[in-house]
């Protein structure tokens, strides 16, 4: 079983090392097991959405390799080192973007963003402002967050995606409160961030319609699950 | 197609230093607009010194005598009181996960976090307290020694607090177990704290407990943001 479930497409001959490899990635929580000897590499350019009904681990999965959550067995490799080994360029090179947005109410989109900016490696200010553009919330830099929407407050979250420089990006469900032309541009987004060699982890239980799109199912990695099926999956979309 | 460069080749100590100076800066703002949160443990310190002269005795004797003591305990019951939402509201609104996963010291994050809360806090505390020694009859030669000793004081309270505060930030209601863990620590800085205003009242030299006050300090801001970091990737683990 040490064969990656996520195996890509044999005309595309994948660079040696994926950006991003999980080997039997265990994890319980409270006494109950949520998936088991997961396998997964994602090579620059992968965008996986992890599906999986309510409850089945996404969360704790993203989580656990976002590094909040170490209550994990397995490997997690980034660039082919161990997490914990390259644990400050790994930082580097991850933006994540929990349940919670992390938005402080009482200060502006502006005042939130720029601390974010701050926290993961600094960006000018200029960049702030295209960003909040970007997501549309041009003309609402300086307003205070509790006077804005929760979609809104939902894109000051996502204004995050256009700081930075980091390759992988973890996003927890990013598109909740986002309204149906905010969602197209997100994966006009993703599918940039994918063509400029970047990976993308996401759950959602929206239909993408991303060429490069992956699926995995954690469904297949419950306890109860044979150990072979992973196998037969080749990512796609159509299962189940 | 664009390049992707690889981020985090410059140093390292620049960054940390604006994410310093950032969360200093969103903690500061956030106090001054949640002013109503910032004031509360500060009009608890003047109400409660204020009812001591109507409960006890207006005496200007037994005032003076036990002025020093009371003026540092309200003062450390008003820290205590302020600890509980230190880290609650980053805990709750998602912040702390990304401060834990930023590649920059959490250490350095904690540490604004807590100075932010001894300028709310012990630094007003500080700047009150001669006022409530007026109130309390406090002999002149205590006013000085008040100061400084609450100065030291306050600040390796708010530090010795964050570690408590982190490891209860995850239990919903965790503000009895704060008090527990937090109150023995508090212990040695109170019977240092008020006997250096005591002696000085009395016309000794109180240099040593200064001194042991400082050293205090010094340990705190070491090691106590260390301890809360560490608790605030436990408690954040789950």
């Amino acid at each position: 079983m040490t064969e990656s479930p996520l195996t890509l497409p044999e005309a595309f001959s994948p660079p040696s090392t994926p950006l991003l490899e999980l080997r039997q990635v265990s994890c319980e929580r409270d006494e109950r097991q949520l998936f088991t000897r997961l396998n997964l590499s994602a090579y620059p350019g992968d965008v996986i959405q992890i599906v999986g009904p309510n409850g089945s681990g996404k969360t704790t999965l993203l989580r656990a390799l976002a590094g909040i959550n170490k209550d994990y067995t397995g490997e997690v490799l980034w660039q082919g080192h161990p997490v914990s080994s390259v644990a400050w360029e790994y930082a580097h090179d991850l933006l994540y973007l929990g349940h919670l947005p992390g938005i402080k109410k009482a200060l502006s989109p502006l005042e939130n963003l720029r601390w974010y900016a701050a926290v993961s490696g600094a960006e000018s200010r200029s960049t702030i402002y295209a960003a909040l553009e970007q997501v549309g919330l041009y003309g609402y830099e300086e307003t205070p967050c509790y006077q804005l929407s929760a979609g809104q407050l939902r894109r000051v979250a996502l204004a995050r995606l256009y700081l930075g420089r980091a390759r992988l990006w973890i996003l927890d469900e990013p598109f909740t409160a986002i309204d149906k032309r905010g969602a197209a541009e997100l994966e006009t987004l993703f599918a940039r961030h994918a063509e400029q060699g970047g990976v993308i982890l996401l759950t959602s239980h929206q239909d993408l319609a991303l060429a490069s799109l992956k699926h995995l199912n954690l469904l297949d990695y419950q306890p109860g699950c044979p150990e072979g099926r992973p196998q037969d999956r080749e990512g796609g979309q159509g299962d189940d | 197609m664009t390049e992707v460069t690889v981020p985090g080749s410059a140093g390292g100590s620049a960054t940390t230093f604006s994410m310093f100076w950032a969360t200093l800066r969103r903690d500061l703002l956030l106090a001054i607009r949640n002013r109503a949160e910032m004031v509360n443990p500060l009009v608890f310190f003047l109400i409660a010194i204020t009812m001591i002269p109507l409960g006890v005795s207006p005496e200007t004797k037994t005032l003076a005598a036990i002025a020093p003591g009371l003026i540092w305990v309200m003062a450390l019951l008003a820290t205590l009181l302020s600890l509980d939402g230190l880290f609650r509201s980053d805990f709750e609104d998602g912040s702390l996960e990304q401060m834990l996963i930023s590649p920059q010291p959490l250490y350095f994050t904690v540490l604004a976090k807590v100075m932010v809360h001894w300028l709310v806090t012990g630094l007003p505390l500080t700047l009150m307290s001669p006022l409530l020694g007026v109130m309390l009859a406090l002999p002149s030669g205590g006013y000085g020694p008040l100061c400084i000793t609450l100065l030291l004081g306050t600040a390796s309270m708010s530090l010795i607090g964050a570690v408590g505060a982190a490891l209860t930030v995850a239990l919903r209601k965790g503000g009895l177990l704060l008090s527990l863990i937090v109150m023995p620590l508090y212990v040695p800085v109170l019977i240092f704290g008020a006997s250096a205003v005591h002696n000085a009242v009395l016309g000794s030299v109180i240099n040593s407990q200064i001194a042991v006050l400082g050293a205090f300090l010094a340990l705190a801001i070491v090691l106590a943001p260390l301890a809360a970091a560490g608790a605030l990737r436990v408690s954040s683990d789950g």
